[in-house]
């Protein structure tokens, strides 16, 4: 009866998609509607085609399900690269304007392709990571199968449905002009949906656990989860203009918009790029060193501390401007009181091989995690610093930001995530191990040199042109025009271009490598504990 | 009051003591006696379980269990 009911919707969306379409008032907005006709036609002749067959018995209703993994560990790999790529096209075309070809014009400038980047790497690349590894992890931790069934495949091919919809609308010109937020009003929709299906497949799996302790890893992906949604839902209220068409109008206007903007904006970096990527690491360092983390007291105190102070540091976006001092205030000194859980958290991870240091000298995937967690400290030690009022009237608008983000999106985020790949894939496919260690330790020196030309190239330009901004002559009048400084940058905006290719050359190395060890590596060998115990 | 005044001053004040005592709960709570042995054991859970969920539940299909 129920897939009776699935045809019948799947259907149902696929006519008014086609509808949609044709009543199409942009491209943007067309293009999706072809896309979801598409996507939900391709679904409705998949499940006419399983309706009544004999259906294999459910192999795997005991196991994990580690199916919807593997596919978001694929997908993790296939964006990164994607999102790296972009990124790279995009630093070279601010160093040399002619990248912005005239024949691509307005598809491929660099104001449709910098979105287009971020939302590749933070909610592609980041978000499947975090997919992936949630799912790992919290099946692993409560010793309990996913709950919903296939509800899980569901989020993942909604939320890389998604993805699709964002980016392609990026290119075609439909954004909502929010930093991290700009899919327009539909796609919105259908991620919110998404969205509350990945918290019903969690929150399910935790209260069927066999542990009687909630791990701390999944305390940091459910409060990722919980927030993302409250984030997302308040920072895109908006009343579309036509059903028919992509625009939309936000409800909030002038200086509550921008406050609610940096709300989400900066809790999208401190619940989706912090807190959940700290679920990775309080998982895959500890596993990875073998023995547990370091101090499970300080874990518990560095989670509540971290969601306690994280949510109201918004307002550190919007140093000197129409925002009420007091707010910004606010936001300053509790970006400032971060600096004590994001440090205590960094300590617990290192520590957390204390006694078993001598693996970094042998094991590349353990570096890499340590290279993460050492650029958290670091990045979570210059934000502070730059939230200070004194020091963003120098840093705001300027490079240095850029530097600051890639610091902790490259150092942080794709380093651990990097290691979580590494360690996932020879169990997903059963492998005994990598493909090649060597390549390995390609990525990581090619990724950290990459990282390190990045942020060093970003901060020398960034304070040099926020010094030339506000030069003034003996008259008091400024010395240099904005075009100066654009000029005087060049040679940073050239290293970090390379730093990019290094960066990216290293992911192409690790999906490459990756490939080959769920190909071609020694498969794992079969132990007797492998056979689950006959009671 | 309006609105944002009244929020504005529940939450400066029996909101913002609320949290305060929450969060010195929480730090009471995990250095309350007896923590450390149980703290030893849920840092452990992750070596636990690495390739399939408890019995508890795999004898809900005892058939998959014995092969």
């Amino acid at each position: 009866m129920w897939d009776y009911a699935k045809i019948a919707a799947l259907g149902l969306l696929t006519l008014c998609a086609a509808i949609a379409a044709n009543y199409a008032r942009d491209a943007a907005y067309l293009v999706h509607a072809i896309i979801i006709m598409l996507a939900a036609g391709a679904a409705f002749v998949w499940s006419i085609r399983q309706i009544d067959e004999e259906k294999p018995a459910p192999e795997v209703a005991t196991g994990y399900l580690d199916g919807v993994v593997r596919y978001g560990v694929i997908a993790t790999t296939f964006w990164g690269v994607v999102g790296f790529l972009a990124g790279t096209y995009i630093a070279f075309q601010l160093a040399f304007p002619v990248l912005n070809f005239e024949w691509a014009q307005p598809y491929m400038n660099f104001g449709r392709l910098r979105p287009l980047h971020t939302s590749a790497v933070i909610f592609a690349f980041g978000g499947n990571a975090l997919l992936a590894t949630s799912f790992y992890v919290v099946q692993r931790t409560s010793a309990a199968r996913l709950w919903g069934g296939n509800l899980a495949w569901f989020v993942f091919w909604g939320y890389n449905l998604f993805i699709v919809l964002a980016a392609t609308g990026y290119l075609l010109g439909a954004t909502q002009s929010k930093e991290y937020a700009e899919p327009e009003w539909y796609v919105d929709l259908w991620l919110t949906i998404v969205w509350v299906a990945y918290l019903m497949v969690f929150l399910g799996t935790i209260l069927k656990r066999q542990e009687k302790h909630i791990y701390v890893a999944n305390w940091f992906f459910l409060s990722f989860i919980v927030t993302v949604a409250m984030l997302h839902i308040v920072n895109n209220l908006s009343l579309p203009v036509s059903v028919f068409g992509a625009k939309s109008v936000q409800v909030f206007s002038g200086v509550q918009d921008a406050m609610t903007q940096w709300w989400y904006g900066h809790n999208a970096v401190g619940f989706f790029l912090t807190a959940g990527f700290l679920g990775m690491m309080y998982y895959f360092v500890p596993k990875q060193a073998e023995r547990p983390v370091f101090s499970y007291k300080l874990s518990i105190i560095h989670f509540w501390a971290l969601i306690f102070l994280y949510i109201w540091a918004g307002p550190h976006h919007l140093h000197y401007t129409a925002l009420p001092d007091w707010a910004s205030t606010l936001g300053m000194v509790f970006s400032i009181m971060l600096w004590m859980p994001s440090w205590g958290g960094m300590i617990n991870g290192l520590m957390t091989l204390s006694g078993a240091w001598d693996k970094l000298r042998t094991d590349p995937i353990i570096r890499m995690m340590v290279v993460s967690v050492g650029f958290y400290g670091m990045s979570t030690f210059e934000g502070p610093m730059m939230s200070i009022k004194a020091v963003n009237s120098l840093s705001h608008y300027t490079d240095w930001t850029i530097g600051h983000v890639h610091s902790g999106a490259l150092g942080w985020n794709g380093m651990i995530t990097f290691g979580a790949l590494y360690f996932l894939v020879p169990k997903l496919w059963k492998r005994e191990r990598l493909y090649s260690m060597a390549a390995v330790n390609w990525h990581f020196w090619l990724a950290t040199i990459g990282i390190v030309l990045y942020a060093a190239s970003m901060w020398v330009t960034g304070i040099m042109e926020g010094l030339m901004w506000r030069e003034v002559d003996a008259n008091g009048f400024l010395v240099n025009s904005f075009a100066d400084t654009v000029a005087a940058k060049f040679p940073m905006y050239v290293v970090r271009g390379l730093g990019g290719v290094m960066y990216l050359t290293g992911a192409i190395i690790m999906a490459a490598n990756l490939y080959l060890t769920a190909t071609r590596g020694e498969p794992k060998a079969e132990t007797a504990a492998a056979a689950a115990p006959a009671e | 009051m309006d609105t944002y005044g009244l929020m504005r001053q529940f939450a400066d004040s029996w909101m913002l003591l609320f949290l305060t005592l929450f969060f010195l709960g929480v730090i009471f709570w995990v250095f309350r006696p007896g923590s450390s042995k149980e703290q030893r054991d849920s840092a452990n859970i992750i070596f636990r379980h690495e390739d399939s969920p408890a019995e508890d539940s795999s004898e809900l299909n005892p058939k998959e269990v014995r092969e």
